[in-house]
C-alpha cells in the first residue's frame, strides 16, 4: 500500500493538505489585506510628508484591525430597487476566483497548493472571472453610478486582459512551460527573466495595474466622477468583501510578476534552507505591492478614452510584436538569450522614451493647427 | 489518474470554501450590525437627489464593440498558449503558421482602428 508523506495514508494526507491550503489561503488574504491597507496608508503618508495612522497600537499597526472590526459592525443597507439575488451574489463571485488563484502560487519548492502544467492559463481564467462579479454588482445595484462604473470596469478589465495575457505568452515561449514551479525553477541564478524579457514585464505591469483597478487606472471607482463606481450601493461587510477581494487580487498579480520575472522563491540561502524561499517570495511580492502604492501616490488618473486608446493602440500592438520577435529570435539563435534581451530592452526604451516623444510631436502639430485656425 | 482529478477537486474546494467564507463573514456582520431600515435609507443613491427613473436603461454601444474585439483576441490567446508551450518542437513550421494567424488578427485590429471602433466618444 502506498504511503504518503510523514507516513500518513495518502487519502487522509490529500484531505489534510487541502484543508491546510484552504486555511492558509484565507489567512493570507485576510492578513494580506490588513497589512496592505496599513502599508497603503503609511507609504502614501510618507510620500506626502504626513504621519499616517499613529494612535491605535504601536506605530498605528492596529488601526486596520480596528477598521475591520468597525466594518463588521456596520449596518448592511440594501436599497429597495436592487436585484437582490445578484446583489448578494456579486461579492462572492468576485471573491471566489481570487481565493482560488492562490492554489497555484509557488511560495516555495515544496509549498505550492497544486502544481499543474496549466498553471498560468488557470490564473488568467480566474483573473477574467472577476469582471463577471463587477458587472453583476454594477447592474444589480440599479444605480446610475454603479451601472456606469460596472460597464466601464468591464470595458477596462477585458481590454487590459489582452496585453496581460500576451505578455504571459512571451514568458511561456522563453521558458516552454505553463507550470508556475517549472517557470520558477528555470531561473535559479541571477539571470532572472526580467533581464531577458523586460518589455513583457513592463506590458504586464501596466496591464496588471489596470486589471486590479489601481491608480492611475482606477476609473471604475473614480470618486470624483462616479461616487464609488460599482461599489456605490454597497455598504458594511458586503463592501468589505469587495475590498478584501481587491487586495487579494493585488497580491495575486504581484505574486505572478515575482514568479515569472523575478525568480520566485529563489534568493540567497535557499539551497541550504528551503523554508527561506517563502520569505523571499513574500518579500519580492510585497516590493511590487509597495511599487503599486508608490504609483498611486504619484500619477493622476487617466480619462476613459486615453485608457482604452492606450490599451488597444499601444500595449496590444507592442505585446504582439514582442511575441513574434521573441519567437523568431529564439528559433534563429537556439539556446541563446542575448538577442531576445537586446530587442526587449530596445522595446522598453521605445516605450519609455520614443512614445512620449511621438506624443509630444503630435501635440505640437495639433497646437500648430489650432494656432493657424485662430489666426486665419 | 487520481492526482489529476485531485487538482481539480482542489479548485472546486477553493470555490466552495470562498462562498462559505463570504457567507460566514456576512452572517457574523448580520448578528453584530444594527438593522434599522427606513424608507429614506432604502432609496437608491443619486447624489442626495430623488432618483430619476431606474438605471436599467439603454447605454452606449461602444462597450459592445470593445467586448467583441476582446472575444476575438481572447480566443486568439487560447491558441497562442499551446503553441508557446510546444514552440521548440514545432520549430519554424509552427512559427510561420502563427505569424499568418496573428497577421490576420492584426489586419482585423487595423480595420477596426481605421473604422473608428477604438475611438471613445
Amino acid at each position: 500500500m502506498a504511503v504518503g508523506p510523514f507516513g500518513i495514508d495518502p487519502v487522509i494526507w490529500a484531505v489534510l493538505r487541502l484543508l491546510i491550503a484552504l486555511v492558509l489561503a484565507v489567512l493570507l488574504v485576510l492578513n494580506g489585506a490588513l497589512l496592505q491597507i496599513y502599508l497603503e496608508r503609511k507609504v502614501q503618508a510618507i510620500i506626502q510628508d504626513r504621519y499616517g495612522p499613529l494612535h491605535v497600537g504601536p506605530f498605528g499597526l492596529l488601526q486596520t484591525f480596528a477598521d475591520a472590526l468597525k466594518l463588521l459592525g456596520k449596518e448592511d443597507v440594501r436599497a429597495r430597487l436592487t436585484d437582490s439575488a445578484f446583489f448578494i451574489a456579486a461579492p462572492a463571485i468576485v471573491f471566489a476566483p481570487m481565493l482560488a488563484s492562490f492554489v497555484v502560487l509557488p511560495f516555495s519548492k515544496d509549498f505550492t497548493g497544486m502544481d499543474r502544467n496549466i498553471g498560468l492559463l488557470y490564473l488568467t481564467t480566474l483573473g477574467s472571472m472577476t469582471v463577471l462579479g463587477i458587472v453583476i454588482a454594477g447592474w444589480a445595484s440599479n444605480n446610475k453610478y454603479s451601472l456606469i462604473g460596472g460597464l466601464r470596469s468591464a470595458g477596462q478589465l477585458i481590454s487590459y486582459e489582452v496585453p496581460q495575457i500576451l505578455a504571459l505568452v512571451t514568458v511561456v515561449l522563453a521558458v516552454g512551460s505553463m507550470s508556475m514551479v517549472a517557470i520558477t525553477e528555470s531561473q535559479p541564478g541571477p539571470l532572472v527573466n526580467v533581464l531577458v524579457l523586460p518589455l513583457a514585464f513592463v506590458t504586464y505591469f501596466i496591464a496588471a495595474l489596470a486589471e486590479t483597478n489601481r491608480a492611475p487606472f482606477d476609473l471604475p471607482e473614480a470618486e470624483s466622477e462616479l461616487v464609488a463606481g460599482f461599489l456605490t450601493e454597497y455598504s458594511g461587510m458586503r463592501w468589505g468583501v469587495f475590498f478584501l477581494a481587491e487586495y487579494g487580487e493585488v497580491t495575486v498579480v504581484c505574486a505572478i510578476m515575482t514568479t515569472l520575472w523575478f525568480g520566485g522563491w529563489h534568493g540567497p540561502g535557499v539551497d541550504a534552507v528551503p523554508a527561506l524561499g517563502i520569505l523571499w517570495f513574500t518579500l519580492k511580492t510585497y516590493a511590487f505591492v509597495i511599487a503599486f502604492m508608490w504609483i498611486r501616490a504619484t500619477l493622476p488618473r487617466l480619462r476613459i478614452d486615453q485608457l482604452m486608446g492606450f490599451c488597444w493602440k499601444v500595449l496590444i500592438p507592442i505585446a504582439l510584436t514582442n511575441i513574434l520577435a521573441t519567437a523568431v529570435l529564439l528559433l534563429a539563435y537556439p539556446g541563446q538569450l542575448w538577442p531576445v534581451a537586446i530587442v526587449n530592452w530596445l522595446g522598453v526604451a521605445f516605450l519609455v522614451f520614443g512614445l512620449p516623444f511621438m506624443q509630444k510631436r503630435r501635440l505640437g502639430r495639433f497646437r500648430g493647427r489650432v494656432r493657424a485656425a485662430t489666426l486665419a | 489518474m487520481p492526482d489529476y482529478n485531485l487538482s481539480y477537486f482542489y479548485v472546486f474546494a477553493f470555490f466552495a470554501f470562498a462562498a462559505i467564507f463570504v457567507t460566514i463573514l456576512l452572517t457574523l456582520s448580520r448578528f453584530i450590525a444594527p438593522r434599522k431600515p427606513s424608507l429614506e435609507k432604502l432609496k437608491t443613491y443619486e447624489s442626495g437627489e430623488e432618483p430619476v427613473g431606474q438605471a436599467w436603461g439603454r447605454y452606449p454601444t461602444h462597450f459592445y464593440v470593445f467586448a467583441l474585439l476582446f472575444v476575438v483576441f481572447d480566443v486568439e490567446v487560447v491558441f497562442l498558449f499551446p503553441w508557446a508551450v510546444l514552440f521548440r518542437t514545432l520549430g519554424w513550421y509552427g512559427l510561420v503558421e502563427m505569424v499568418i494567424f496573428i497577421a490576420i488578427l492584426v489586419a482585423g485590429l487595423f480595420y477596426a482602428w481605421r473604422k473608428g471602433a477604438l475611438r471613445w466618444y
